[in-house]
């Protein structure tokens, strides 16, 4: 199992089009750092739990405003892509058929499959605070943070913060992986499986836009995803949090169940 | 899983047997009520026109897809609950080579060996650097699998099949895309892997490409298996035809059947029959004796391709 999901890892990794993914994740924050320094200081942006206008005073607000921004789009798209490949990539190649006459169970490769995609999640999170950090740092330096709240906190419990928030997003952006692998059993066209997850969460965010759709708000997937702005209250503020954790729960459970029921069955005829 | 390793060519003597084996698509039967035995130790040459089920067929035998109707074994395993039991002593090559584009051939082999829970970690660099030997590949390992010929593909899958000791080999029409040499090449070593013991399942579209290697011969037509035996007993079923070119036909067809040739028949020059147990030279002294003007006599015995092409026929028509 360690072997075979240390191949898998490799091989994600070793995709060209996923290093330039990489790269492009850490060009957001890199891109909001120079843009904001170059402009002399932050455009007022409404103030709200965006940290963007709060990028000026204190780089640490970097990552935080990145994750912001990244969210809606370029995370999911990255799971989008790498979930692509997981299984109707390897059925498009022909080498599903000779992973599973090795052979690989198909519970087995389902679960490697799905833990190199929570590997791909950490991994771009990670790569998007880094270079948050590592920009914001450099222009603006490290300060302690004001919070929402208005009182203030030191560095370290700042850089802690950060980190719970960037295990927050991975935890939303692996419920999203559950989804992507679900439908990546589904078909033998990896780009079906990237579209089909983007239209799913951008329907998702725009659901939650639509405040006649109240009631539905609290089963959506992404409605708390940008609950980790909490974190940056004094105290932090737990609720949204954890009721987000609970649903990215509850649709990992669901979508990787669907997965399993898809795959143990299925005819490969790739 | 499947901690104990099943004796080696368990089964009662059988690598692969099926009963009753189909496979229905919609309205369709792509394989229809298959009976395939491959006695273990056997070169077993599966063989039909493209579209005959033979690749169905062997998806079915490795647990790929799932038969509509039937049973199978696979070196004694009953599938598909004996699949993980089963298949790593199963090296497979099904419809072609498929591998990660952008890695090389020997990246490619350790990705398959690292999948396998059975294989030894330890000793992976030294068994995909034999099995790269083993089929020529050593000087192309460091290459990306993208710049591969088809003929270095279809290699690199049957290295692919060599990484662990195998008891059967399923090898799907193996020499596609190899040109002449290549395929003697894989004759050869087909031939070697059945010395030591190894029970192969070499499916083709071409007899001629098998048949110097295969001891036993399935044919497929249209989803059904037309006929299945040693490569002898195919040979006994076939009958050798006498021709005899003579002015004189009339006397010859007396003589001919006191020889024991039956089914005679007139033909522009002579006459046609099937011979009984008199060997050709006696019935010419015979002929000869009785003055019979002998200017040729043949005994023809028809190649195992025409009964081939009998069985599978020979129309370019495609199953709807």
């Amino acid at each position: 199992m360690a072997s075979l999901l240390r191949s898998e890892i490799g091989l994600m990794m070793s995709r060209r089009r996923n290093q330039m993914g990489l790269l492009v994740l850490a060009g957001v924050p890199v891109l909001l750092a120079v843009a904001t320094k170059l402009s002399g200081g932050g455009g007022e942006h409404g103030g709200g739990a965006d940290f963007i206008s709060q990028v000026t005073q204190n780089g640490l607000f970097v990552p935080l405003a990145s994750l912001t921004l990244e969210l809606t789009l370029f995370l999911p798209m990255a799971l989008a892509m790498v979930s692509g490949d997981a299984i109707a990539g390897e059925a498009h190649q022909g080498t599903l058929r000779y992973l599973l006459t090795v052979p690989v169970s198909r519970v087995r490769l389902l679960a490697v499959k799905y833990l190199a995609l929570v590997f791909g999640a950490f991994v771009a999170v990670t790569v998007v605070l880094a270079a948050g950090l590592i920009a914001g740092t450099l222009l603006f330096g490290a300060r302690p943070m004001i919070t929402l709240s208005g009182t203030t906190i030191g560095v370290g419990a700042g850089l802690w913060r950060l980190a719970i928030a960037g295990l927050y997003v991975v935890a939303g952006l692996c419920a999203l992986a559950a989804i992507g692998l679900f439908v990546s059993t589904l078909t033998e066209q990896p780009i079906a499986v990237t579209v089909a997850v983007m239209v799913v969460t951008s329907a998702m965010w725009i659901a939650d836009q639509i405040p006649q759709l109240s009631f539905l708000h609290g089963w959506l997937l992404v409605d708390r995803w940008p609950a980790f702005a909490d974190l940056i209250r004094q105290p932090p503020v737990w609720d949204s949090i954890v009721q987000g954790l609970l649903v990215d729960g509850a649709y990992a459970v669901v979508f990787l169940l669907l997965a399993w029921a898809r795959f143990a069955g299925k005819d490969i005829t790739s | 899983m499947a901690a104990a390793d099943p004796p080696a060519q368990a089964g009662d003597g059988f690598a692969v047997r099926t009963e009753g084996l189909g496979k229905r698509y919609g309205a369709q039967d792509a394989v229809h009520d298959l009976d395939l035995v491959v006695p273990a130790g056997a070169v077993y040459g599966f063989l039909g026109p493209n579209g005959s089920g033979k690749t169905t067929t062997i998806r079915m035998l490795l647990g790929l897809i799932s038969p509509t109707t039937g049973r199978h074994e696979l070196l004694g395993h009953p599938m598909p609950d004996g699949l993980l039991a089963a298949l790593p002593r199963v090296g497979s090559l099904v419809e072609g080579p498929a591998f990660h584009p952008h890695l090389s051939g020997r990246a490619n082999l350790t990705r398959l060996d690292a999948a396998d829970q059975h294989a030894d970690p330890a000793t992976r660099h030294t068994r995909i650097g034999e099995a790269l030997e083993r089929v020529g590949l050593t000087a192309a390992a460091g290459k990306r699998f993208r710049a591969y010929s088809l003929g270095m593909k279809q290699r690199l899958a049957i290295a692919a099949a060599l990484l662990a000791p195998r008891d059967l080999l399923v090898l799907d029409e193996p020499t596609n895309g190899l040109d002449p040499q290549g395929t003697r090449e894989i004759r050869h070593l087909v031939g070697a892997l059945a010395q030591e013991g190894v029970t192969v399942l070499i499916s083709s579209h071409l007899l001629s490409e098998v048949e110097q290697v295969c001891t036993h011969v399935g044919v497929m037509r249209a989803g059904t298996l037309v006929a299945q035996d040693s490569i002898e007993g195919l040979r006994a079923r076939q009958r050798a035809e006498l021709v005899l070119t003579t002015p004189d036909p009339d006397r010859a067809r007396v003589v001919l059947q006191r020889a024991g040739v039956r089914e005679l028949a007139a033909s522009a020059d002579g006459l046609t029959g099937t011979p009984g147990e008199q060997p050709a030279e006696r019935i010419v002294e015979a002929l000869v004796a009785d003055g019979v003007r002998v200017r040729g006599i043949e005994l023809r015995t028809p190649k195992l391709e025409e009964l081939y092409v009998q069985l599978t026929g020979e129309g370019f028509d495609v199953r709807g």
